[in-house]
């Protein structure tokens, strides 16, 4: 019996040097650190401060139309026949998805710190345009790097970014997604250390960045507790969200992390499968190492050379995942499962045709997991799905794939 | 490596640290290419790690850890290739320089003891700060391998104690903010900013990031114990090969000439500063 006790609680982590366990950290060159440590002292005073807290809830309901509502799906739950299913409504936020609850904490940050430029890397380019929007609004340049492969494939994300007057900068190392993207912004940051402020989207990279996210998307989860509580009278049995780095799904389980009765599901993207390399199932597949600032599970060969991994969903296409998440798993509060390309296609198809929604790629993912558990589970029970995109991006991608070409 | 320091210190000049990656553009042309370091006048052998994903390092060295990777290289080769060197040439440090995570899957007591038999004398790991001093630093000093640290502009007088607590062999400074391969900065603030960091400390004090020619060389190495040379080596390299990457005839004779140059800089330095 050689496992890890159980802490009090789930929800106290990190630790002041930013571990969750052995995850997390502080991986990063030495010209970073200087800042970064600032970053941690802004965060700090910033979470303490009652204007802090009024401005970014006054903007969340003002801008962002928060609380986004919860979704009794009616139509999917007859259908499935099993648990009653709820949705999270977060592709109802200005923007189209969770990103912009992170990237309205984080300019606030930024102006705090007198930073005049704002750089942020994307995968499906939802963080991206979060982040361009936030940087219009509050009229600080912005570039945001993005994989030469996502600019293809998640083409209305990089016209929305221009439009909002970002600079998109393609990068074409690697396979062109969401690593490489990582990897330029950092480089970035590095020469513009004194007037750039890196707007990093999921909750993953060098402490405070997963715990500061974390926080800014909890938002999610502690509506839905209230929501669920008031609809259901009781909390949900199963809470599922999809994970790519994480940030929506840390976002919707953290305020559940300590309701014993909630199981939690975290769906990773399982590509083409997990026997070759067409996958991004990091926790279910990888293994322990660093990379781009933190220890997490990552996708990486015998020598510690990350690999590239695959996604039909730009968003979910990176060979990491935040480091909490990697805690959550080893711990056993969190159960991490693959879902395929197809059957996230598939998902995506239903509930665009039975409930007139049409789902992002990435919580497609979970989805196909929802409706993979619904029927086992009984009448009487209750799953909590975070919808955290709307699919506007990807209906080209889809398309192609179906042969519904214009 | 305080040998060397010491004696080169005694010549009067500052040291010529070169450094290029370790598998580029394949192991054997690369044991040649460091073999021909010390005759052509380089003092200190930086020997670069391949990893896929070099977050500080720009495009040059980036390229050259894709064609090493590419080739087959990886850190057990790396070793070897230090091994192979040591064999016959017991006196120039090697300093690895790379990124943590092909160390942490190595195994970092594993990777210590086959850094030590391979004669490795000194480490450079770009992504671990003084905050994680617990993974490889403190473990690499037990074993007698020198941590060598990087300090930059950024880091300021109330940081610069805690970056050198742990530092051994040299300090690197970084002269800019940026990743590595991009353009070098005005030599006075250089010649200030080695200065500050000497107040704080002992150890020589090697300047990189942005030498490129004899004439840079001769001109940090006024102000510095060492000159750091990278980009311009690998450069070099890059520019000797064939279309896919294949080594030339041209390939370890090309490092050999521009260090040659880079060596008879610092030895200049030694006169300008006399001056």
């Amino acid at each position: 019996m050689n496992q890890p006790l159980k802490p009090n609680s789930f929800r106290a982590g990190p630790d002041e040097d930013g571990r969750f366990g052995i995850f997390g950290g502080r991986f990063v060159a030495e010209t970073l650190m200087p800042l970064i440590l600032d970053l941690q002292d802004e965060w700090n005073k910033a979470k303490d401060d009652p204007a802090f807290k009024a401005e970014l809830e006054q903007l969340g309901a003002h801008y962002i139309g928060r609380p986004s509502p919860l979704y009794f799906a009616e139509r999917l739950t007859a259908e499935l026949g099993g648990a009653k299913i709820y949705f999270k409504r977060e592709e109802l936020n200005h923007t189209g998805s969770h990103k912009i609850n992170n990237c309205i904490g984080q300019i606030l940050l930024a102006k705090r710190m007198g930073k005049t430029r704002i750089i942020a890397e994307t995968g499906a380019g939802q963080h991206g345009v979060a982040s361009a929007t936030v940087a219009a609004r509050f009229g600080l340049p912005c570039v945001v790097y993005m994989g030469a492969t996502d600019v293809e494939r998640q083409a209305p994300n990089v016209f929305r970014m221009k439009l909002l007057g970002a600079e998109v900068k393609p990068v074409t190392a690697g396979h062109g997604t969401l690593k490489d993207a990582m990897n330029e912004a950092l480089r970035d940051w590095v020469t513009n250390v004194d007037s750039t402020y890196y707007l990093i989207g999921t909750a993953a990279g060098p402490h405070p960045y997963p715990e500061m996210v974390r926080d800014f998307q909890a938002v999610i989860g502690q509506e839905a507790k209230e929501q669920i509580l008031a609809a259901e009278g009781r909390l949900p049995d199963l809470v599922i969200a999809a994970v790519g780095g994480g940030s929506n799904a840390i976002g919707i389980f953290h305020p559940f992390l300590d309701d014993e009765g909630v199981r939690i599901v975290g769906v990773e993207a399982g590509g083409k499968g997990l026997d070759g390399d067409e996958h991004c199932a990091s926790i279910t597949a990888g293994s322990p190492g660093v990379l781009h600032g933190n220890r997490t599970y990552l996708l990486q060969d015998g020598d510690g050379q990350i690999k590239e991994g695959h996604s039909i969903s730009a968003g979910l296409d990176y060979p990491g995942i935040g480091p909490e998440h990697a805690w959550l798993n080893d711990i056993g509060r969190v159960e991490y499962v693959p879902i395929m390309d197809h059957e996230a296609l598939e998902a995506f198809q239903t509930l665009t045709r039975l409930e007139g929604i049409i789902p992002a790629l990435e919580p497609s993912h979970a989805l196909a997991e929802v409706i993979k558990r619904a029927p086992t589970m009984g009448k009487d029970e209750i799953i909590l799905m975070n919808l955290s995109g709307r699919g506007d991006k990807d209906i080209f991608t889809v398309g192609k794939i179906l042969g519904m070409g214009q | 490596m305080e040998q060397r320091f010491a004696d080169v210190a005694a010549e009067g000049r500052p040291v010529l640290v070169t450094y290029f990656m370790g598998g580029d553009p394949d192991f054997e042309t690369s044991l040649a290419i460091m073999q021909a370091l010390p005759k052509a006048g380089a003092d200190v052998i930086e020997l670069g790690v391949p990893f896929s994903d070099p977050m500080a390092d720009g495009p040059a060295i980036q390229l050259a850890g894709q064609r090493a990777l590419k080739a087959g290289q990886t850190l057990a080769k790396t070793l070897d290739l230090a091994r192979r060197f040591r064999a016959e040439d017991q006196r120039t440090p090697i300093v690895l320089m790379g990124y943590y995570n092909p160390i942490y899957i190595y195994g970092v007591e594993r990777f210590l003891d086959d850094a030590v038999e391979a004669g490795v004398d000194g480490l450079i790991v770009v992504d671990l700060p003084p905050e994680m001093d617990d993974e490889l630093c403190i473990p690499a000093l037990k074993k007698g391998i020198s941590f060598v640290r990087l300090a930059t502009p950024t880091t300021d007088d109330r940081r610069l104690p805690k970056v050198l607590e742990n530092t051994s062999g040299f300090v690197y400074y970084v002269s800019m903010t940026g990743i590595t391969g991009s353009s070098l900065p005005d030599p006075s603030l250089i010649a200030g900013a080695v200065a500050r960091i000497k107040s704080h400390t002992q150890l020589p004090v090697c300047v990189g990031f942005g030498v490129k020619t004899a004439e840079h060389a001769r001109v940090i190495g006024a102000s510095a114990d060492g000159v750091v040379v990278g980009t311009a080596i690998v450069n070099q390299i890059a520019s000797s090969l064939t279309e896919s990457g294949k080594a030339t005839d041209a390939t370890v004779p090309g490092v050999e000439a521009l260090v040659r140059g880079l060596s008879a800089g610092v030895r200049a330095a030694r006169l300008a500063a006399a001056e």
